[in-house]
């Protein structure tokens, strides 16, 4: 056990990534030598070589094109897009080729591109520099879409989505970049590695499920945690995966529990929550005491940074949620 | 294998300079300009006022005042050269390092602060000021300004867009689109690419292997190389190419070559990319100590004058200070303005359950 800030493990999952293939690339702005702006490529050009860890011009569309062309010829890239926000000049090219080749090939192609996405808010940033925009990424058929809440997940999650042959967006919340935990990055602790595409129960309870995902995670652990004084038991599960979903072990939560309360950082209104609580709503409908309650974002662009606090969901947004299903 | 992408940039620069480092002023057959003393003395009181709304704001993100600030020094003179070029019937689209492009705006410093602040997105009016809010998304403002330009010519408007972006920005796509536009259409625009050496931590050979200005001619217009750090050559280029858009003939592109003598941004740690020995080269020909050279060598200006100067630059850094700290922090309930020009329903919703949420905290703890 190593104890590592989330950007590390993320940095070791990607070394060892490197390591045990030689056709794993890294590519993006200032990833070589400065380490990306969060330092998650930190010494790996120099360890690497620039032929492997690559400094691409500035333009993403590029950046996810090229690396579809790297994977025609079988390497692995993985795109570091620089902020949320600028994803989108690459959305082309995830939309319409990444996501769609494999099917336009029937079957002949595999595109094993991932997308590294550093998201959400709370650093205090200008403008598009806090977005969650999983939702125009879940909405695609064709792409795998996963989230990571901490390091030990960061850490083995990186390795699977790069060794998936499908392209994988990675979503990495960035306000958890600098949080520690221990990771085990022992070489045998790879067989007991969970599926990328599992959720898991990060806090067992009884009375309410949470859903959250990313940096949402530890926001609904505190919740739960406060929530316990006032005799609540809430389970609290972090997704991990948005597509495919986990259903199997969100509907047996939420059958026991009979309240489902939804947490993300993205605006309600359209986003993943919605997908969810129709699912639930469906699967669940004779379980449910009440009904599925999403708190998020406001369906508003994401404010200017004096005002996140209030546009972010936290602790007492998750609690006031929580309340308001037991009114039902 | 080995990748090697910069020998085109090692192509001797053909660079359009009337005053060099050591402030001589020299001739240029294509571009020579005839500045009155006063205009001249106007340049340099612009250039080190600009650098001193500049520190100050520097100072005010180290002390936790801003979040954030993208610092202009060293791009004083590409930056106040073309902004001076502008009439008032011209547009500037901004990158988010403009800031003495928006001086030569009459946009007031302070305004500039309330983005990197983080009490709005950009808070000046663009239609008032004749300059565009600032762009974060790197590129995107070059359609912008080619489209504004089709506007301005489909008015038959005595008038041209000129439109700011960096060396990183030209491989965007948008960038390349916009030349494609401007070209096409022949649009009344300048595209003006201060060329600081850096985008972020990559130096120009990540972005092209020849000059930048010369990806113009590809394009079909033409394209210019200016001593990005000499105030005369910047205005005298600039002038030249609003007037050739002005009059029908078309975009330019105009290469400042300078150089960001600063951190990208307050976030950046340049010390892990380039070396030290680079800026001091470029402190050599820093943009304000060749016109001050020139002022005093040509008695245009005397001590008293410098002092008078920086006497004022304090004094308005000290206003943008004391101003910086009394802008108010937004009122919550503005998440929900401006975002519809028109009534919205769900963002009435929201902003109702939102302010029932906040009062249900009025006379308790928390918030
Ligand atoms: C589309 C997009 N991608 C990435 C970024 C992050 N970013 C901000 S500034 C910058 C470098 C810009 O370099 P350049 O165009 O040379 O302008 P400079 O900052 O040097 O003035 C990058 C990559 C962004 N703002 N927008
Ligand atoms: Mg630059």
């Amino acid at each position: 056990m190593t104890t590592l800030t989330l950007a590390k493990a993320i940095n070791e999952g990607l070394r060892r990534a490197m390591e045990d293939d030689p056709k794993v690339l890294i590519m993006g702005e200032d990833v070589g030598k400065l380490g990306g702006v969060f330092r998650v490529t930190d010494g790996l050009q120099k360890d690497f070589g620039e032929l492997r860890v690559i400094d691409t011009p500035l333009a993403e569309s590029g950046i996810v094109g090229t690396a579809i062309g790297l994977a025609l010829r079988g390497y692995r890239p993985v795109c570091e897009i620089q902020f949320d926000g600028f994803v989108f000049p690459a959305a082309d090219q995830i939309i319409t080729q990444l996501a769609k080749m494999p099917l336009r090939s029937l079957g002949a192609l595999k595109l094993p591109v991932v997308v590294r996405i550093p998201c959400g808010g709370g650093i205090g940033a200008v403008e598009h520099h806090s977005e969650s925009p999983e939702a125009y990424f879940t909405h695609t058929a064709g792409l795998r879409v996963v989230a990571c809440s901490n390091p030990a997940d960061a850490y083995v999650m990186i390795q699977q989505a790069i060794r998936c042959d499908d392209p994988v967006i990675f979503f990495e919340p960035k306000r958890r970049y600098w949080e520690k935990a221990e990771v085990d990055t022992s070489p045998e602790a790879a067989a007991g590695w969970p599926d990328l595409h599992t959720a898991r129960v990060v806090r067992p309870g009884g009375d309410v499920t949470v859903l959250a995902y990313g940096p949402m995670v530890r926001t609904c652990l505190e919740a739960a945690t406060a929530a316990e004084e006032d005799g609540r038991s809430v389970e609290v599960i972090d997704l991990r995966s948005l597509n495919p979903l986990d259903t199997a072990l969100v509907t047996d939560s939420v059958r026991r529990t009979g309240r489902c309360v939804i947490v993300h950082e993205a605006p309600v209104y359209s986003g993943f929550g919605a997908e969810l609580a129709a699912r639930i709503t469906e699967s669940c409908f004779y379980h449910l005491e009440a009904p599925v309650l999403r708190v998020g974002g406001f369906s508003t662009p994401y404010p200017p940074s004096k005002l996140e606090e209030h546009y972010l969901p936290d602790l007492d947004r998750v609690l006031d949620a929580v309340d308001r299903c037991f009114a039902y | 294998m080995t990748i090697d992408a910069s020998r085109g940039v090692q192509a001797p620069p053909e660079l359009v300079q009337l005053l060099t480092p050591e402030g001589e002023r020299v001739e240029h057959p294509d571009y020579d300009i005839d500045l009155t003393p006063e205009e001249i003395r106007g340049l340099y009181r612009d250039l080190v006022l600009v650098r001193r709304i500049d520190l100050e704001a520097v100072a005010l993100q180290r002390q936790g005042e801003l979040g954030i600030w993208a610092s202009l020094l060293g791009q004083e003179a590409a930056q106040i050269g073309s902004g001076r070029a502008l009439t008032d019937a011209d547009m500037a689209f901004p990158t988010y390092r403009e800031h003495g492009v928006a001086w030569c705006r009459d946009v007031d410093p302070v305004k500039l602060l309330g983005l990197f602040r983080g009490v709005n997105h950009g808070g000046w009016d663009p239609v008032e000021h004749n300059f565009h809010l600032y762009t974060i998304v790197i590129g995107s403002q070059t359609l912008h300004a080619v489209g504004y330009a089709m506007g301005i010519q489909r008015d038959g408007a005595e008038a041209a867009a000129i439109v700011y972006f960096g060396d990183g920005a030209t491989s965007q796509g948008d960038v390349n689109e916009s030349f494609i536009w401007a070209s096409v259409f022949n649009a009344p625009v300048v595209f003006f690419c201060q060329n600081n050496q850096w985008a972020i931590s990559e130096p120009l050979e990540k972005q092209s292997r020849i000059p930048l200005y010369r990806r113009a001619s590809g394009f079909g217009f033409p394209g210019i190389r200016v001593d990005g750090n000499d105030v005369f050559a910047c205005l005298a280029v600039t002038r030249q190419a609003l007037r050739n858009a002005r009059e029908g003939n078309g975009p330019t592109l105009i290469e400042a070559y300078t150089y960001r003598m600063g951190a990208h941004t307050t976030s950046d740690d340049p010390t892990r990319y380039r070396v030290a020995d680079e800026l001091e080269a470029w402190k050599l020909k820093d943009p304000i100590e060749r016109l001050k050279a020139y002022l005093f060598k040509n008695q245009l200006a005397d001590q008293a004058y410098f002092e008078a100067i920086d006497a004022e630059a304090d004094a308005l850094g000290r206003d943008v200070r004391k101003r910086c700290l009394e802008m108010p922090d937004p009122d919550p309930l503005a998440i929900f303005d401006h975002v519809y020009a028109h009534r919205h329903p769900l963002m009435e919703e929201e902003r109702e359950q939102f302010a029932a949420y906040l009062a249900s905290f009025e006379g308790s703890e928390g918030r």
